[in-house]
């Protein structure tokens, strides 16, 4: 029950590491949800090229591991001229890789709404913006709210490898101290429970929202699970 | 830097290595905690549960290292089949809720005709709820799949001389790291493509005709 | 009545704390159609759930051949496998053609060789008028193609006696009558039967005995002459009348595709 003691002793350490992955979870979520955003809208409205870029960054994004764009983006553009610290770094690559799953849960629920709602808009003379602006998003984001509540949770839990860029996240405190005392079983144990807390917390929060906003008989299918 | 392209290509292999061991484990093993999860006694059920909550919600990183030093301490592994092994019981707790959720979307009414005509429980699992189960389970577990190929990348941070490991070993030998990256990213993008497709493929071909 | 092929005394079933079937006592000889009539809910499904231990009583006996099946220790599932069950969903085994959904209780329950199972398959096919659909799958079918092939299903299993649930409540008006006409067949060829429905012409034409039941008990039974033309309880005459203004009392059975 070593782990215990940990929690208490390096308290200040994995709450600092906790501060920050709730900070790259925030703002990964956030921008991730406008870029998102643009590029569902992008995939559902765009014409022929707008539309196969936003196809291109969102197969992209959710083709390859997570990992792989942290490397690229904080060891790799530099050889573009794009020097980036590993914070920025971080923030980025969550963001991007963020926004192709958001554009696909966007997209779904764009989608459903379905091109009736569309036409009606039309018919009574507004224009695509103005349809875009005033139907079809205020019902897509409320219907797309139980899916997408999966993702801050992915998020959460896909943060933890930016360590390997060493930013002082909740999982790099952990190997810190785990390094420190030779007992990494019981830090580890520790920082899952940590995480474990965060997760269920937040699955709370977002279990107020969805049944705050939901719709009743509109459901869609969360798209990743991890 | 082309001449470093069938050492990082010697990547796959791994990769390939530890989904292979990592997904048909997270299957069966997923599948029988599924079936308790549906059948089984009401503290059988809490167990399962608690276990699924418990690995979904803990960064695979995490569980990567923590399963790792948990059974090293028992037998001897290489990082290799440690990572695997513990991705595999990561995809467990995913694949058991894709079953699952497989599972209760086969009408009840399967489950009762079946016995109607004398079918024990299991016979009904294994020759009624079972083949449809599994047909419906196709597009979430491709999904799966795909999660996974991804996901092996993190035994890079046990030593695991994946695709990514070797890129960034060619990338320290050559200095160029957008490439050496960029190609990482590709190979892995049309590992999980063409898993993608094949499994597309299999869904068709499994299709049960005007279902 | 010595040796009724089925001997159904005093059970009760009790679903969350309401009694859905508070006692009842029936007696089925060999050869009987039986037709349960009575107002939604009042307990006819159940009671084919507990005759094939689908469900569990909670009060009284259950005989099949003068062997208690509601006793502990029965095996059930071999119980079942000596009574037929055609339900109101079909619950035709999707996965499954035709052929296969006939053939696969003989096969898996009944140890029958494929050969074997075949042929008899083929034979409940044909039975039922639905040979060369040997091949097509539940979604390629109608309604009515489907509950045919339910029915084969049961038959397949040569049981003792057949239960329907409702057997047409979910057909298009149309498909009604070739289900009907197979019911109908199968009752001169003197198969025991339980059904639950509301066609009052097959009843009319093919039951043996109507059993009238409302809030889980049987307020009278007895011939189809007896029961629409000089029923003794007021009840039972005012359901009748209703059902067959509703469902029309020139309405025959085997009319229709």
């Amino acid at each position: 029950m070593e782990w215990l003691n940990y929690l208490v002793r390096y308290s200040d350490q994995f709450w600092s590491g906790t501060v920050l992955t709730l900070k790259l979870v925030g703002v990964g979520l956030a921008a991730g949800f406008a870029l998102g955003l643009v590029a569902a809208l992008l995939r559902v409205y765009g014409g022929k090229a707008l539309h196969w870029i936003a196809i291109g960054y969102i197969e992209l994004f959710r083709g390859t591991p997570l990992l792989v764009q942290l490397f690229l983006v904080y060891f790799g553009l530099p050889d573009m001229g794009i020097t980036l610290d590993r914070m920025t770094a971080a923030y980025i690559t969550l963001a991007l890789n963020s926004g192709a799953y958001q554009a696909e849960y966007l997209r779904g629920a764009i989608q459903s709404i379905g091109s009736g709602q569309m036409m009606a808009a039309r018919a009574i003379g507004m224009t695509r913006l103005q349809a875009i602006r005033h139907i079809i998003l205020p019902q897509a984001l409320r219907m797309v709210i139980p899916a997408w509540s999966n993702e801050p949770i992915s998020l959460i839990k896909a943060s933890a490898v930016a360590y390997l860029i060493a930013v002082p996240d909740l999982m790099n405190q952990a190997k810190i101290i785990a390094g420190r005392l030779y007992d990494p079983i019981g830090v580890y144990f520790a920082v899952a429970l940590i995480y474990l807390v965060i997760v269920f917390i937040l699955t709370w929060l977002l279990g107020l929202l969805e049944r705050k906003t939901a719709i009743p008989g509109m459901e869609m299918e969360a798209q990743r699970t991890h | 830097m082309s001449e470093y392209i069938p050492f990082i290509l010697g990547g796959i292999g791994i990769t390939i290595g530890v989904t292979l061991i990592a997904l048909p484990m997270g299957f069966v093993v997923g599948l029988l905690l599924a079936l308790v999860r549906i059948y089984g006694p009401p503290w059988a059920k809490a167990i399962v549960g608690v276990y699924s909550t418990v690995m979904r919600g803990i960064p695979p990183i995490v569980l990567l290292f923590l399963l790792y030093f948990l059974m090293s301490g028992a037998i001897n592994l290489s990082p290799f089949m440690a990572g695997s092994l513990a991705l595999g019981i990561i995809s467990s707790a995913y694949q058991l809720e894709i079953l699952r959720g497989a599972f209760l979307s086969v009408s009840s009414g399967q489950m009762m005709a079946a016995r109607a005509m004398g079918m024990t429980y299991i016979q009904a699992i294994r020759h009624i709820l079972l083949p449809q189960a599994l047909r419906l389970a196709i597009p979430p577990w491709s999904n799966e799949v795909a999660n996974l190929i991804k996901d092996s990348s993190l035994v890079y941070a046990l030593g695991v001389p994946e695709i990514l490991r070797r890129s960034q070993n060619v990338s320290a030998a050559t200095n160029q790291f957008f490439v050496a990256f960029i190609f990482a990213a590709l190979v892995y993008f049309i590992l999980v493509f063409v898993s993608n497709r094949v499994l597309d493929w299999v869904e068709q071909k499994t299709r049960i005709p005007a279902f | 009545m010595d040796n009724p092929i089925l001997n159904i005394v005093e059970v009760a079933k009790i679903y969350a704390g309401n009694e859905v079937l508070k006692s009842i006592s029936l007696q089925v000889k060999e050869g009987d159609t039986v037709v349960l009539i009575g107002p939604s809910g009042t307990g006819k499904s159940t009671l084919l759930r507990c005759i094939n231990l689908l469900t569990r009583i909670d009060r009284g006996h259950i005989y099949l051949d003068g062997n208690e099946i509601t006793a502990p220790g029965v095996n059930e599932n071999h119980v079942r496998q000596n009574i037929g069950m055609v339900f109101q969903d079909f619950l035709l085994f999707n996965h499954l053609n035709a052929l296969d959904n006939v053939m696969t209780a003989p096969i898996r329950v009944k140890k029958m060789s494929a050969k074997e199972a075949r042929e008899k398959a083929m034979y409940e096919l044909e039975r039922v008028g639905l040979k060369d659909k040997a091949g097509n799958y539940p979604g390629q079918l109608s309604g009515g193609q489907k509950q045919r092939v339910a029915i084969a299903r049961a038959l397949a299993m040569d049981p003792r006696i057949m239960l329907f649930d409702e057997p047409t409540s979910a057909l298009d008006p149309e498909l009604i009558g070739e289900v009907l006409e197979v019911m109908r067949k199968l009752a001169l060829e003197g198969m025991t039967m339980v059904c639950v429905t509301h066609e009052m012409g097959f009843a009319r034409q093919v039951a043996t005995n109507i059993v009238f039941m409302e809030k889980g008990l049987i307020v009278e039974q007895g011939s189809p002459d007896k029961m629409f033309n000089h029923p003794e309880y007021p009840r039972t005459r005012e359901f009748l009348w209703k059902i067959t203004e509703l469902y029309g009392n020139e309405k025959e059975a085997g009319k229709g595709a």
